[in-house]
């Protein structure tokens, strides 16, 4: 038992290992908030992600694709099909080619992805300088996941990006300091449909719960399984654990 | 309880089938009635779960090969297409992926196993090399199975490692082109790594085979290192398949909680983006498995040469010293001369064994490191300790140590833990 126990040590040191590289440039500790997704039993706040959704599609859609999210998908948001259909119809997708070999557009249906606001990367190059990044899976491609996003958000400070050449900003957590997006929460940039106060806070908070879900979309039903998962195994190892001694009692030692 | 179990005659179907194709008194004599040391420990319990993880990423790689798509333009969308929309999909990538972690963690516990208690020694040379064998292959696979998802760090790392090769002498440009298939890492790139990702898993089974072939025909050694007498030794079944699936349920806990509650935390950030040829990430970072062998590439950072003309510059030297740490480890049974396997029966050797793990671990920390600052030098003597420890010391110890008596059967060792040890078991000094 006790090399049994030396070995998990040994097996969970190796796991907590893990170095971390510290970025060039002065970054400060990210800003953290307390997320519901967070832990063995967390789960996704479906009100703060539909808020996420609004500053989503009436601020950061504007720039930014998102590129793997389907419009079925938002039913994962707390939204029923047909709310789901009727949010999907604001959009125009490109369909085709028709009878006559033409392409045409139609408003989306729940079974589209979100649509790019660009014709083709070259583009979003040419409006904005360089391609604004996809969305979908920012939440786990930024070390620091939804508290990075919260922070990046939240980080900038405009007297010291008025320095800046034009088209630059200064934002406290981007790697480098300098970045290409603008500054984007202000107070009361969007009218939450819930009544809640649109601080800049808020929105951060919102829109970072909206686009780890947009990352991590099966985030509750793995946490759920493995919690049954975890008890299964512990119960297992106790039952064989037990016959393993039994067995073993012959063993002259 | 001894291991003197009679193969039984098969009856009815199975005897039918044994008389014509001799499986089942093969399977018999191989996995029940194995005669197995008892007084193995639970070190002895991580070559059984390497074999169940090499199966699990089998399994679950042969389920992702039916939804993904190994072109450059759509492997990473199909990544996210099995994570979303695949019917389980997330579960069976997030397995595969830790299954890798897990597969190294194993695997590394069971080759240290193998250090400490000298099972590379006479007769086991060929199993300890074909050991050997399937570490490189597994390393292999690796890396080529995490080129496959086309993140950033797939195609950097990518770019990175087989830009190793370049280091050839004359041959080398032409070499590496070759290796990629065009003049950068690109599509046929990927399709090659996946044609090669799929093909050595059963390559490694094969050398599986083998390894467990040259397993029983001297069986398993133990934690005192001596050959044991029949009477010491108990069946496989039920004692050690017993004792095998206990280990594979605590196993699947440490497995389960990777893959469900931290599946992306030994993973990289960068590589949920989308590879671009046209943007390097601030730091390329192999998975953790690999940093001890980067650290010690990237630990030559001086050419070596003699009155003044380079024979290996800089690069080669680095490539040379990785690819020997590992080479070196097939020498290792007539490096170690030393008679007496088990460390618990050589003093300086334990510490040896134990400043070795803890050479690994820093070189290990010195790969995750920027090269710079302290890290390069850091890493430069961690390297020399690691080849010094191999080719210099393990010698000379066999040589020099004096080892501590060892008792003649597994009994006694066991015996006198109630009372004092004797005068004999103290060091010879």
């Amino acid at each position: 038992m006790r090399k049994l126990l030396t070995g998990a040590i040994v097996g969970v040191a190796l796991l907590g290992y893990q170095p971390t590289v510290q970025a060039a440039g002065e970054i400060p500790p990210l800003m953290t908030r307390d997320w519901s997704f967070d832990g063995i039993f967390g789960s996704y706040d479906d009100a703060s992600k539909q808020r996420g959704l609004q500053v989503f599609n009436e601020i950061c859609a504007a720039c930014h694709k998102l590129e793997h999210i389907h419009f079925r998908n938002l039913t994962d948001l707390g939204y029923t099909e047909e709310e789901v259909e009727a949010f999907a119809e604001q959009f125009f997708v490109t369909d085709g080619p028709d009878e006559f070999g033409d392409m045409f557009e139609r408003p989306a249906l729940p079974k589209d992805k979100w649509p790019s606001p660009y014709r083709n990367d070259a583009e979003a190059a040419m409006i904005h300088g360089k391609t604004p990044p996809d969305m979908s899976l920012i939440a786990k491609a930024r070390v620091g996941g939804p508290d990075y996003l919260y922070s990046l958000l939240l980080g900038y400070d405009e007297d010291k990006g008025l320095e800046l050449d034009p088209g630059n900003y200064w934002n406290e957590f981007f790697p480098g300091n300098i970045i290409a997006m603008p500054p984007q929460l202000y107070p009361d940039m969007v009218v939450y449909a819930d009544g809640t106060a649109a601080t800049p806070e808020q929105m951060a908070y919102d829109v970072s719960n909206f686009l780890m879900w947009t990352a991590e979309p099966k985030l509750e039903e793995r946490k759920q399984l493995g919690i049954g998962f975890m008890l299964f195994c512990t119960v297992m190892a106790l039952v064989f654990y037990g016959m393993m001694r039994r067995v073993w009692a012959d063993v002259k030692k | 309880m001894s291991a003197d179990t009679p193969t039984p005659k098969f009856t009815g179907v199975l005897g039918w089938i044994d008389h014509r194709l001799p499986i089942v008194s093969w399977g018999y004599k191989e996995l029940v009635a194995y005669p197995t040391p008892k007084n193995l420990n639970y070190f002895w319990n991580f070559g059984s779960l390497a074999g169940i993880m090499l199966v699990i990423q089998i399994i679950t790689g042969i389920v992702l090969v039916m939804h993904y798509v190994p072109h450059a333009d759509m492997a990473f969308a199909s990544i996210e297409h099995i994570m979303r929309d695949v019917n389980y999909g997330w579960l069976i990538r997030y397995m595969h992926m830790n299954g890798a972690h897990m597969f190294f963690i194993v695997v590394y516990i069971h080759i240290f196993r193998g250090l400490y208690y000298g099972s590379y020694k006479e007769p086991r040379e060929l199993l300890w090399i074909l050991g050997v064998i399937i570490l490189i292959l597994m390393m292999a696979t690796a890396f080529m199975g995490y080129v496959l998802p086309w993140g950033q760090m797939s195609f950097w790392g990518a770019t990175v490692i087989t830009n190793l090769f370049s280091a050839v002498p004359l041959v080398g440009d032409s070499l590496v082109t070759w290796l990629w298939g065009g003049f950068s890492v690109d599509n046929p790139t990927l399709q090659r790594f996946f044609s090669l990702h799929y093909l050595f898993p059963f390559v490694i089974f094969a050398f599986v085979f083998l390894h467990i072939l040259a397993l029983h025909q001297h069986g398993s050694n133990n934690p005192v290192g001596i050959d044991i007498t029949k009477k010491d030794k108990i069946p496989f079944h039920p004692y050690y398949t017993i004792k095998d699936v206990f280990g594979l349920f605590v196993l699947l806990l440490f497995y389960g909680f990777l893959v469900f509650f931290a599946p992306n935390f030994l993973g990289h950030a960068d590589n949920y983006i989308p590879a671009n040829p046209l943007v390097t990430p601030a730091h390329i970072v192999p998975e953790w498995y690999f940093l001890p062998f980067y650290a010690i590439l990237r630990s030559i950072t001086f050419d070596i040469g003699i009155f003044g003309f380079t024979i290996i510059d800089a690069k080669l030297g680095g490539v040379i010293a990785m690819f020997g740490s590992i080479i070196v480890l097939f020498f290792l049974p007539w490096l170690d001369t030393s008679k007496v396997r088990s460390a618990t029966y050589r003093p300086i050797y334990f510490w040896a064994f134990w400043i070795l793990v803890i050479d690994v671990i820093v070189l290990t920390y010195v790969g995750a490191m920027p090269a710079e600052g302290i890290w390069p030098t850091v890493g430069l003597i961690a390297t020399i300790w690691y080849f010094f420890h191999f080719l210099v010391l393990l010698p000379l110890l066999g040589r020099f140590e004096r080892p501590r008596p060892v008792p003649d059967s597994i009994n006694k060792p066991v015996l006198p833990r109630a009372q004092p040890l004797g005068p004999q078991a103290q060091p010879a000094e």
